[in-house]
């Protein structure tokens, strides 16, 4: 395939679930001002965690100065002046996908596309309604499982198909482990006070941004605490959106991948997964959930970098190469 | 000036009002259609194509702008006898001028013999003396040709222009061909439509054949400019059809006179690029050297013949609106037939008697620049004010030999939606010819149609529409 073909895929597939994961993230923001106002503090402190978790804090600081509901929601909903907002996010997703066409089917083209000229319209529409945002939320998400569903209903299984779940699941790791993070921000400011406070709502609105709330129910059968929470999220392997089910397959989709140059991103993947395959909690909250968390996403990100060296980047790889006629055998290999 | 309809050809009615028999059941089951289903048809139409993206940019306009080819839901209809006419006269215009290329890059016997000037051939600016004696596979330059047709009466077809470069809207055939599928199905099972739906296959078969002699199994690719040119959406439509990659110039270097792609194992030779480039960006080294589009070493390899393009370098050369003068000609000199689709009278105003000529009826003439296309700084004589003539005409005589001039044709009128119901708007017809060991070509084209009343520009940069276009048994 295509570096630059890969690359567009990588790219469209992480910019779609990043749009997914904003989504989330700010939906459980609006849930939570909904509670009494004593349990989560002020306003802005609320607010600024969403800011966090996709790392626009300075850059919302500098445009709109104080935290608040309805600007922040606009800002990272629709601002197509911040890169990460859902608008912009859908919109590079779209180019990617556009840029991209040839490899993707047209189901898949037709939902990206369709995603993207109904959010122009919606965009008009909603302005700073802060009414109108939850089923906004609501349409992203949809979006996203919609475009989820198209792509393994639709696409062959070569390695198009492990270049966009390469992209979508190092975003959601990425995702996840940042939500967690900036609760534990949020929570607890002194790292000792890990695991021993308790907030029943604040944690339950972290399981379900990720849609955990149900599935800790069923696993736990009891009150929510931060190391179970943490578990469920770091180290079960049967939920979508923990760390270990996220490399899971980020590390089955780089062994379809293959290649001879991909070696490096191979070993670093299976050494992030097999840490939290074997991984203890206990362990974890010893060394510092937030330590954790912040080795774990510099993991990731080398782990990123590896990927565009071996794969996406279109640097001239030809001295690897005998010279002569042997690409032609190469490709009958 | 207005210009009623009824002095054209009508591709459904006779003079009478009655029917042609060819549209015979199509317009019986349109006249049996509930008041606004057209309409409501349309509508779903648009919808499809935005949804699909099938969009062109238009230049001039803010940039990446996309707008859409409006899309009219009712078909242009031939008979198989008129088309098989057609086609004849294509393949045999296309034969001749793929002959006339490899005769002029190499022995040039048409010019000794008199038939075209060296002037005219070498002294063009799309001529490429690189090309010199460069010997390409089947000896044809223009594997994609796309035909401009106008109709002026029953039996009498003109060829507007000949595209051999980098022809497009073959995408807007088959999405047309689809869309009426989608909205008509019933139409298609009372129809028996000839099937336009297997040319990326019989390109895919063409590029196969356009390898470089001594490759089985050459790896083939589709080149853009990338994804904000006007044309972007076709270019990605043919590799995905055909299940080829869709490059751009940086995805491919040269080494040792071989052409590769970066991909995700490492640098693959590529054997034919399907290149939607022109000559000019094609290779810094040669020809523009601030091309970003192209790639450096690209004719050098091309000329060492170790990978085909197409269509080929060069060809420019003959579908110059000056060399069109002489493409009965070229048919007469290498195929020894009479052409069988004639050829509109053209006055090159190079030639004094032509400019004069031209001058003094600019009201009455269609004017157009030599190496001008998509409808670009061209003059409409009957339907421009006098300010725009006396404005064009300065052009003219800043640099005569820029220009050429044809009579005002009468081009044919088809039956096409429109906001006061279904009236008659003229149309022309560009099929895709295709030219590897054989010349092919589906039964169909782009039908192309001037949406405002009496206009006679088709160009989708001029605000034209397409249709579909249907082949049926008679």
């Amino acid at each position: 395939m295509l570096s630059r073909t890969a690359d567009n895929l990588f790219w469209m597939a992480r910019h779609i679930e990043r749009a997914e994961n904003i989504a989330r993230v700010l939906d459980v923001a609006h849930r939570t001002s909904l509670l009494p106002r004593d349990v989560e503090g002020t306003e802005a402190n609320l607010w600024y965690a969403p800011l966090n978790i996709t790392g626009c804090a300075a850059s919302y600081e500098e445009k709109h100065g104080l935290a608040r509901a309805s600007v922040v929601t606009h800002y990272m909903a629709l601002d197509p002046d911040n890169p990460s907002s859902i608008y912009t996010c859908l919109k590079i997703a779209r180019e990617n996908a556009r840029t991209a066409r040839s490899a993707i089917t047209s189901e898949m083209w037709e939902i990206i596309n369709a995603t993207w000229l109904e959010l122009k319209r919606l965009s008009e529409q909603m302005d700073y309604d802060y009414e109108k945002f939850p089923d906004f939320f609501d349409w992203v998400k949809d979006r996203s499982h919609l475009f989820r569903g198209v792509t393994l209903g639709t696409i062959i299984k070569d390695i198009a198909l492990s270049f966009i779940k390469l992209g979508t699941f190092l975003e959601r790791a990425d995702n996840t482990a940042r939500l967690l993070d900036v609760k534990y921000h949020i929570l607890l400011t002194e790292k000792e006070n890990v695991g021993s406070s308790v907030d029943y709502y604040q944690w339950g609105s972290l399981l379900k941004s990720v849609s955990a709330f149900e599935a800790y129910r069923k696993i736990y059968r009891d009150v929510i605490s931060p190391l179970r929470v943490a578990e469920l999220l770091i180290l079960r392997d049967d939920m979508p959106r923990s760390l270990h089910a996220c490399m899971d397959e980020v590390e089955n989709a780089l062994l379809e991948i293959n290649g001879s140059a991909g070696k490096e991103a191979r070993r670093s993947a299976g050494e992030l997964h097999a840490a939290l395959h074997f991984g203890r909690i206990e362990d974890i909250f010893e060394e510092g959930l937030h330590e954790y968390l912040t080795y774990f996403l510099g993991q990731t990100y080398s782990l990123s970098q590896n990927i565009r060296d071996a794969y996406l980047a279109r640097q001239d790889r030809f001295e690897t190469l005998p010279i002569g006629s042997s690409v032609q055998t190469q490709q009958q290999t | 000036m207005d210009i009623k309809a009824t002095n054209y050809f009508d591709e459904m009615r006779i003079d009478d009002g009655k029917i042609r028999d060819i549209y015979q059941h199509y317009q019986h089951w349109q006249s049996n259609l509930s008041t606004g289903t057209l309409e409501r048809k349309s509508a779903e139409a648009e919808l499809l194509f935005r949804r699909l993206g099938i969009t062109f940019a238009v230049y001039g306009e803010s940039s990446g702008s996309e707008r859409l080819i409006p899309f009219d839901i009712v078909p242009r209809i031939f008979s198989r006898t008129e088309w098989t006419r057609l086609e004849l006269g294509i393949k045999q215009r296309v034969r001749a001028l793929n002959a006339f290329l490899h005769d002029i890059y190499h022995e040039q016997e048409i010019i000794k013999a008199g038939v075209i000037s060296k002037k005219q051939v070498l002294g063009n600016a799309l001529y490429r003396p690189e090309m010199q004696g460069v010997d390409l596979p089947n000896q044809v330059y223009a594997q994609i040709a796309g035909i401009d047709l106008v109709r002026v009466a029953e039996n009498d077809f003109y060829v507007l222009e000949d595209n051999l470069r980098t022809p497009s809207g073959v995408s807007y055939m088959l999405e047309n061909r689809n869309t009426m599928m989608r909205l008509f199905p019933e139409l298609f099972a009372s129809h028996a439509v000839e099937p336009v739906e297997h040319y990326p296959q019989m390109l895919l078969d063409t590029l196969r054949e356009s390898a470089p002699a001594n490759v089985s199994n050459p790896t083939i690719v589709v080149m853009t400019p990338g994804s904000y040119n006007s044309a972007y959406f076709e270019h990605a439509f043919l590799a995905s059809q055909m299940g080829v990659e869709l490059v751009e110039g940086q995805d491919l270097f040269v080494h040792q006179q071989k052409v590769y792609m970066h991909t995700t194992d490492g640098p693959q030779q590529v054997h034919v690029i399907y290149r939607r480039v022109d000559d000019d960006f094609l290779d810094p080294l040669v020809f523009r050297p601030d091309s970003t589009l192209g790639v450096p070493g690209l004719l050098d390899a091309y000329c060492s013949g170790n990978v085909s393009l197409t269509n080929g370098v060069g060809t420019g050369v003959a579908d110059d609106k000056s060399t069109y003068f002489y493409v009965p000609d070229m048919i007469k000199f290498y195929l020894g037939e009479t052409p069988l689709l004639s050829n509109v009278p053209t006055w090159r105003l190079s030639e004094k008697d032509d400019l004069k000529y031209a001058l003094a009826n600019l009201p009455e003439l269609v004017v157009k620049e030599v190496q001008g296309s998509g409808g670009y700084g061209m003059l409409v004589g009957p339907t421009s004010s006098k300010a725009e003539i006396e404005t064009y005409k300065q052009r003219i005589l800043k640099d005569p030999a820029n220009f050429i001039a044809q009579p005002t044709l009468a081009l044919s009128t088809c039956p096409t939606l429109v906001e006061s119901g279904v009236a008659p708007r003229h149309v022309d017809l560009r099929p895709f010819v295709l030219s590897g060991k054989d010349i092919r070509l589906v039964a169909g084209g782009l039908t192309r149609v001037a949406l405002s009343e009496g206009s006679l520009v088709v160009n989708s940069s001029q605000g034209g529409g397409t249709k579909d276009t249907w082949v049926l048994e008679d």
